[in-house]
Order: C-alpha cells, then sequence, then structure tokens
C-alpha cells in the first residue's frame, strides 16, 4: 500500500528550498510590523488612558514614552507603520489585479521601502 | 446534481465553515486606515511629550477625538483579523490555539474600547 499517513516530509512552503527574493522577504516583513504594531496599539491607549486619567498618571507614561527607549519604539514604529501602510495599499492593488507583473511588483516593492522612510522622515519633520 | 443543500447555498459556506467574511472584513479595514491612519497619526506625533495640557487641547477638537476613536475601533479590528491568521498559522496543538483564539478575540475588542473612551472622556472634558 501507498504510504498515505504522516511521514517526515517537508510541509509547503518549502523555505529550506526557497530562493530568497525581494516579495518573499517584503511579505514576511509585512505580518512582522503588523505584530510589532499590536504592541504599539497597547501602549497607545495606556497613554490615551492615562491622559484621561490624572496629569500625574500622565506625567508617568508620557515620560516612558519619551524616555530614549520609548522614542526608539515610537521611531520604529513609525517606520513599521507607514511600511505596512504603503505595502497595504499594495497588496490591496494586487487584489484588485493590478500591478502583479514581475517588473511592477518588484518596482513597487523599491517604491514601499523608499517612501516608508520617507514619510517616516517627513513626519518627524512636521511634528518638530 | 448537486449535493448542496439550499441552506448551504444560502449561507455561502465552504469546507472551511467558513465563509469570506473574514478576508473581506480584513481588506474593508485597511481601506478606511488609509485615510483614519493617515490623519490619526499627524496630531498623535505632535502631541506625544508635548505636555498634559496641549494632548488635552488636541482630543480636545471633536475632529481630532472623532479620527482617534475610529482609528481605535477600525485599527484594532483589522489587527484581530491579522493575528487571528498569524495564530492559525503558527498555534498547532489544539488546547493553544483555542485558548490564543479566544484571547485574541477578546483582548483587542477590549483596546478598542478602553481606547475609544479614553479619547470620549478627553473630548467630552470630562
Amino acid at each position: 500500500m501507498a504510504d498515505t499517513g504522516q511521514s517526515n516530509r517537508p510541509l509547503s512552503p518549502h523555505l529550506q528550498v526557497y530562493r530568497y527574493q525581494m516579495n518573499s522577504a517584503m511579505s514576511i516583513f509585512h505580518r512582522l510590523t503588523g505584530v510589532g504594531l499590536a504592541l504599539t496599539g497597547i501602549l497607545l491607549v495606556w497613554w490615551f488612558l492615562a491622559a484621561a486619567i490624572s496629569p500625574a498618571y500622565f506625567a508617568f507614561v508620557d515620560g516612558l514614552l519619551t524616555s530614549w527607549v520609548g522614542l526608539l519604539v515610537m521611531l520604529i514604529s513609525l517606520l513599521a507603520f507607514w511600511y505596512h501602510f504603503l505595502n497595504g495599499v499594495r497588496h490591496l492593488r494586487w487584489d484588485a489585479v493590478k500591478g502583479l507583473g514581475v517588473g511592477e511588483s518588484l518596482r513597487s516593492g523599491w517604491y514601499v521601502l523608499i517612501l516608508s522612510v520617507l514619510l517616516s522622515a517627513l513626519t518627524i519633520y512636521l511634528v518638530y | 446534481m448537486s449535493f448542496k443543500t439550499d441552506y448551504k447555498g444560502v449561507a455561502g459556506l465552504g469546507s472551511a465553515r467558513d465563509g469570506t467574511g473574514h478576508w473581506v472584513s480584513q481588506r474593508l479595514t485597511a481601506v478606511a486606515l488609509i485615510a483614519l491612519g493617515a490623519l490619526f497619526i499627524y496630531p498623535f506625533a505632535k502631541a506625544l511629550g508635548a505636555g498634559y495640557e496641549a494632548v488635552r487641547a488636541t482630543y480636545a477638537d471633536p475632529f481630532n477625538a472623532l479620527v482617534a476613536i475610529g482609528f481605535f475601533i477600525v485599527a484594532f479590528r483589522h489587527l484581530r483579523l491579522g493575528l487571528q491568521v498569524v495564530i492559525e498559522d503558527y498555534v498547532h496543538s489544539t488546547r493553544a490555539l483555542t485558548i490564543s483564539l479566544i484571547t485574541n478575540a477578546l483582548v483587542w475588542r477590549a483596546f478598542a474600547i478602553v481606547g475609544a473612551l479614553a479619547v470620549a472622556k478627553i473630548a467630552l472634558g470630562a
């Protein structure tokens, strides 16, 4: 009889034989930034909640978020936000069956990478 | 001939026992977040570190407050749907999967409510 039971064969996607290319890396990064932004979301709610509770408690939470560690987390979050935002738009275009060619999908990938850095810089420039 | 019952046709559910609702909602919230995210990020970034009074003043503005409330409700829904897929992909034991899916379904709704109410409280000057 054929071996139809569980075996040690690798399950798809066959990551160990999958050649590295931009779109797979950006796909993983989209998921990673999404999970990361969940943690930022928790910090944001905490910050807003503190502002709704009292000036003293707000000073404590705002102090944490604007300490150098906090600002580093916020900077990474800002980059993650614009990356996930732009790459999300890229995915929506793909859902609409647009921009799926090899050349155009690589080009839109570069647009996402470059624009996410530029929009992060613009956000910081507008704020300060 | 089709073995599908009439009910199955109406419900539109396949072998996954789930329709396209999750997929559609993930994308609808994504579209909404293009506007809400872009409008939320600037006043928030400006208010961060600007002090208690500045933050209260920023979200006493009804437009900023409505954007922030909308952002929390939609972003946490988008987040919950996204993390659900991540959990389904990486958590394999039935017990851990059930616990993490239930936690995921509850926690982000709670965060959305707390975030929205916090902004509403500031906006109403309470």
